[in-house]
């Protein structure tokens, strides 16, 4: 009996290692034939000079992807500017003011919010959000703009990725330990004073992993952002620029444009791109948080 | 007789959590510069009780307290008392050391930076006072900026000590210390108490009878929500009047 309870209890684990072994290469795998799909582009080219220019002649086999790496990054950008506030303000609501009753209304609601379609997303921006910046909010900073642009394309992400990190910092906040809320309101501290110098010090690092998971989504966001922003291969110069970012570039071009030499390669080099992109962040976000980690522990 | 003058009096106390009566009709005079230890099973409402008396109730939402609770006179339940000001002259010890995440000396400064004490010199001599009043300054002194977490539970104890005697209190508020601690750390938290009732008021709660033998001046015995004995230790312990504490006591061999 003994033995055979001990042979499955190895079984298992060696099984959930080959899970993890599959899952974690199957990351080299798309990673590589993402690489192997884009070698035609990268011999008749070179990495510096894809990266760098700014010229998109397909017919001319000139393929410059400037443009489209900083307009994804504009727009990420933007979203995060925009939604990383709102979103500690909405849990610290959530979690520390809101009434229990109020809690147990509004969660729902935010979690109702990520099953929303993005072309939803979309349609919402183009009603109201282009209007929006269009009519009331650009004319106080520029002569023109369409609306379409890399800050429409910010807004909705961030509304789009609220759900997400709300979710996760609500319960990095709920796991919060009263005693130690108590112990700083034991000292004579406000709720507020307490709530800025200790609760959320002690969540950065939640705050930061949150963060993190939401940009690694919205980097890869597509056809919401694709219906808002514009899609011209510029590299926007202020947030009413157009921009156009690479899963827009891939998704708007995927099957149509097939028969010029090269193309379909280029679209493979974006999407390789994009995952070095979002391979990066997270590698670099880990080793600040592993610092950061490190740091309040010593 | 000013040595036993009444710092907290409480009077027709009585505390609702959640629909259910936790703390029935209470009426104690908590005496001055001693230490009172309140004692009872577990569940009777020894820590409601304590958390009364610097109103952190108040961050619960279903809690509801009628009565009053006089600090120095002073009704801290009146709506017009400001509440940090009420919490600024108690000093909490709570059962586990609970360290801000902050450096040893950011948690000891916590509360006097709070309070508007901002220049370096005053808040080195406060840290440092502090400190060597709960005996750990030599153990910390070379890593004062370092994190608070790092500390040994015992150590971090006594930093949440000192962080408290930090802001001036006037009272310390321990409700089972003593409980997370080893043997060692559980006589100097001890002696520290006996020592520090020369200047503060103290009130305990513990579980451990020859604890509360050990430091305090007069005992509370808390039964099921009601206040069932209070008296000088020696009596309580030697002497109960009551059957209930007989009972609760007896496992304790003078
Ligand atoms: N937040 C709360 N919600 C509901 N009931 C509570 C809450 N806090 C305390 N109680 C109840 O109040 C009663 C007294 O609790 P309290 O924590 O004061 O007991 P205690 O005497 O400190 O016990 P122990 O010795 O185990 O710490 C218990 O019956 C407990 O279940
Ligand atoms: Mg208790």
């Amino acid at each position: 009996m003994q033995t055979i309870r001990l042979l499955k209890d190895k079984i298992i684990s060696k099984l959930m290692l080959l899970f993890t072994i599959l899952s974690v290469s199957l990351v080299f795998i798309i990673g590589i034939g993402l690489y192997y799909k884009s070698i035609p582009v990268l011999q008749n080219s070179t990495w510096g000079h894809l990266l760098t220019s700014s010229v998109w002649k397909p017919l001319k086999g000139l393929f410059g992807f400037y443009p489209y790496i900083m307009g994804t990054l504009w727009v990420t950008g933007i979203a995060i500017i925009i939604a990383l506030p709102l979103c500690v303000l909405t849990s610290l609501y959530i979690v520390e003011y809101a009434h229990p009753r109020v809690r147990r209304i509004l969660m729902p609601f935010v979690n109702l919010l990520s099953g929303i379609p993005p072309v939803i997303f979309g349609v919402w921006g183009v009603l109201f959000i282009i209007p929006l910046i269009q009519d009331h909010i650009a004319p106080h900073f520029v002569e023109f703009s369409t609306g379409y642009s890399v800050l429409a394309g910010g807004i909705v992400l961030a509304v789009m990725i609220f759900p997400l990190i709300v979710s996760i910092l609500n319960e990095v906040l709920r796991t919060m330990p009263q005693e130690l809320k108590d112990a700083s309101l034991a000292l004579g501290a406000t709720k507020w004073e307490t709530i800025k110098k200790v609760i959320l010090r002690k969540a950065l690092p939640g705050i930061i992993a949150a963060t993190v998971l939401a940009i690694s989504r919205a980097f890869g966001e597509t056809i919401a952002v694709l219906m808002v922003c514009g899609n011209n291969a510029v590299v926007p110069h202020s947030v009413f620029d157009a921009g156009y970012p690479l899963p827009a570039l891939i998704a708007n071009n995927y099957g149509d444009m097939m028969s010029i030499p090269l193309y379909d390669s280029a679209l493979m080099f974006a999407a390789l791109l994009l995952f070095i992109i979002i391979l990066l962040f997270n590698i670099i976000s880990r080793i600040i948080l592993s610092r950061l980690e490190r740091k309040m522990a010593a | 007789m000013t040595k036993d003058k009444a710092h907290i009096s409480v009077q027709d106390l009585n505390v609702h959590i959640g629909g259910n009566h936790i703390l029935k009709d209470l009426n104690i005079d908590i005496p001055n510069k001693s230490v009172t230890s309140i004692i009872g099973p577990s569940g009777c409402g020894k820590t409601t009780l304590l958390k009364t008396f610097n109103r952190l109730h108040d961050t619960a939402a279903d809690v509801k307290v009628t009565g009053k609770v006089l600090v120095d006179g002073e009704d801290i339940y009146d709506p017009n008392t400001e509440i940090t000001h009420i919490r600024k002259k108690m000093g909490l010890l709570s059962q586990r050391p609970y360290p801000l995440p902050m450096s040893i000396y950011d948690n000891v400064a916590y509360g006097p930076r709070i309070h508007g004490t901002r220049k370096r010199q005053d808040l080195d001599i406060i840290v440092e006072k502090q400190l060597k009043a709960t005996a750990l300054w030599n153990e910390v002194k070379d890593r004062l900026h370092s994190s608070a977490t790092r500390l040994s539970i015992g150590q971090q104890q006594r930093l949440c000590l000192a962080r408290g005697l930090a802001v001036g209190p006037e009272i310390i508020l321990g409700d089972e210390s003593t409980s997370a601690l080893d043997p060692v750390s559980t006589s100097i938290i001890e002696d520290l108490f006996v020592k520090l009732k020369q200047d503060y008021s103290i009130v305990l709660v513990t579980h451990i009878l020859r604890q509360a033998a050990r430091v305090s001046d007069y005992i509370i015995f808390v039964y099921e929500g009601r206040i069932v004995e209070y008296g000088k230790t020696e009596q309580v312990l030697r002497d109960p009047r009551e059957e209930l504490t007989k009972e609760y006591v007896k496992g304790y061999i003078v």
